[in-house]
């Protein structure tokens, strides 16, 4: 059992982690609209930029982080350029985004696998000052950087700029006839969803030790999976606050049934096949039961016989 | 205030699906004037509705708006000066967002969308008195979503937003067709108090012929890709649906049998 226990709190630490993931994805699929597949490409992107900055430029844990996040920014706009300007549609946009980045993490870190081994992570130097395991680590970092990243969401799109991008996410053509640039916003979307998703990919490699090209490998899916189970839990009906927050819980939930699953002894390689059909359900789960109530509503006879 | 000089309109142009939309269209709005449009399904109307608006480009010609060649500006920037009503209620509003954001969003037709909050606590103030004048009591529901209001009371919002920052020109594509007739009534009784109270320039397409005769100060009719007719002032308070259905009969050489025409 205490196995158990040091599983789920493991899954704890990492799910906040990936939550901050969970947020980028959030912006694109639920404010924008769009399903943006260079979520994987830009994941792995930040761990790789990361590591290259740290393991082979020397630089500190937490510079390199930032500027991780400013390559992921990059890649959202060239997916932004893709879509919006060049005309491809936006998943396939997102996938020519991560289909060339992996070359570009390759040419980034010079190789498919960087470890960390000579150089102090945020979490080995939180640690070391703190005394605090390498778990409580990962929580205290990945929640207060998902903290400040909640807080700096909801004070953005409540301003002018922000209510564009969700305007244009809702309907594209009312914003338009209300002289919103579209193209623009939903670049400046992207960009901003790919930068978080790339910050979550440097706290990431850092805190699991190595960056990876492969890294990034069903990071979208993953993503989706903590929205969906964030609004299974909290409903879609409630503050936007709430609504963001519950998307880093549903990422920490999905880590706790992971971490479960594998206890239970389901090997690692099914672990993808588990994902794909969890969020297959989860979407599938809403329609399939409303085509059941509707179903059942139907009566033959009318309404006046029904309510005799 | 508009000037359309020579504008022509083909979709897929070299195929086989080559449509003339319009041709050679040259048309003059005063400031004030308020033009009724109306013609078959096919004469062009809400091409040149999209045309004006940008929604698609030219091909030749020009239009100027208040002085200011639009002719190949995009949609968004032309938005900064006109209003426009759809004549689907869903696309003239976000469902997602509230009334009061809504309103927010259209205030800001035209200005720079920076980092300042999107609605502010004097804009609230401003956008409960505007809401009253609709008399639908959306003056109490500012927070609701929009999502919520019926087809009637979006397009009156729509009709709201459009002309709340008041443009050189509002566009009404059969704004009222796809309401319920006493709803349609009501947003068309509300169109023209906004255009009369504001004295704005405004065209509006309708497939009413007596709502196009009572309302406006100038009526166009179109067929084929072209204006067949322009009527202002008193020659059009004297014209009846018989004369415009007889114009029709002309213009089309008596194919022209549209039950949506005959019916209303």
């Amino acid at each position: 059992m205490s196995g158990m226990m040091l599983a789920i709190q493991g899954a704890l630490g990492q799910g906040v982690l990936w939550g901050i993931m969970g947020l980028g994805v959030y912006l694109t699929f639920r404010i924008l609209d769009i399903a943006d597949l260079s979520v994987d490409g830009t994941f792995a992107l930040g761990g790789c930029t990361c590591a290259a900055l740290m393991v082979r430029a020397g630089m500190d844990p937490y510079t390199s982080v930032i500027l991780s996040s400013l390559a992921g920014m990059a890649a959202g706009f060239v997916t932004g350029i893709l879509y919006t300007k060049c005309g491809i549609p936006a998943i396939l946009a997102g996938i020519l985004t991560q289909l060339g980045l992996y070359s570009l993490n390759l040419r980034i870190m010079d190789k498919s696998n960087t470890p960390f081994l000579k150089v102090d992570t945020a979490f080995k130097q939180l640690a070391a000052g703190t005394g605090l395991s390498q778990n409580g680590c990962s929580l205290v970092i990945g929640g207060l950087v998902a903290a400040l990243l909640i807080a700096a969401l909801y004070w953005f799109f409540g301003t002018e700029m922000g209510s564009a991008i969700r305007a244009t996410g809702n309907n594209e053509n009312m914003a338009r006839s209300q002289g919103m640039n579209t193209n623009h916003y939903k670049i400046l979307g992207l960009a901003l969803s790919n930068g978080m998703v790339s910050l979550s990919g440097a706290l990431v490699s850092q805190h699991q030790g190595y960056a990876d090209v492969k890294q990034g490998m069903g990071a979208i899916v993953t993503g989706l999976a903590s929205i969906i189970i964030g609004e299974v839990i909290l409903g879609r009906r409630v503050n936007f606050a709430v609504k963001l927050a519950a998307v880093v819980a549903g990422s920490c939930i999905y880590r706790i049934i992971v971490a479960m699953v594998l206890q239970m002894g389901l090997s690692t390689d099914d672990l993808k096949l588990l994902t794909a059909a969890l969020v297959a359900l989860a979407l599938s789960i809403p329609v399939l039961l409303e085509k059941r109530r509707l179903a059942k509503r139907y009566c033959e006879t009318g309404e006046e016989e029904k309510h005799a | 205030m508009l000037k359309i000089s020579h504008v022509g309109k083909t979709f897929n142009a070299g195929t086989v699906n080559e449509k003339k939309a319009l041709t050679n269209i040259s048309l003059h709005l005063e400031p004030g004037d308020f033009v009724t449009i109306i013609g078959g399904n096919g004469a062009g109307k809400s091409t040149l509705m999209n045309l004006i608006a940008g929604v698609y480009p030219i091909d030749c010609g020009t239009i100027f708006l208040d002085g200011v060649n639009i002719s190949r500006q995009p949609e968004y920037k032309r938005a900064a000066l006109m209003g426009r009503v759809f004549q689907d209620p869903m696309m003239g509003t976000a469902a997602n967002m509230q009334i009061e954001e809504n309103m927010a969003l259209a205030c800001r037709r035209g200005r720079r969308r920076g980092l300042g909050w999107g609605v502010t606590k004097e804009e609230r103030e401003r956008y409960h008195e505007e809401l009253k004048r609709l008399g639908l009591g959306l003056e109490d529901r500012m927070t609701s979503k929009v999502g919520l209001l019926s087809g009637g009371q979006r397009q009156a919002l729509t009709l709201l937003m459009a002309t709340m920052q008041e443009p050189k020109l509002l566009l009404l594509d059969e704004h009222t067709a796809a309401l319920d007739p006493k709803t349609a009534r009501k947003v068309l009784e509300l169109t023209q108090e906004i255009v009369d109270g504001s004295h704005l320039t405004a065209m509006m397409v309708t497939h009413n012929m007596k709502d196009a005769i009572s309302i406006g100060n100038r009526l166009i009719m179109m067929s084929e890709g072209r204006v067949i007719y322009d009527v202002r002032g008193g020659e059009k308070k004297r014209l009846r649906v018989a004369d415009l259905l007889e114009k029709f009969e002309e213009a089309s050489d008596g194919e022209f049998a549209n039950d949506r025409m005959l019916l209303s």
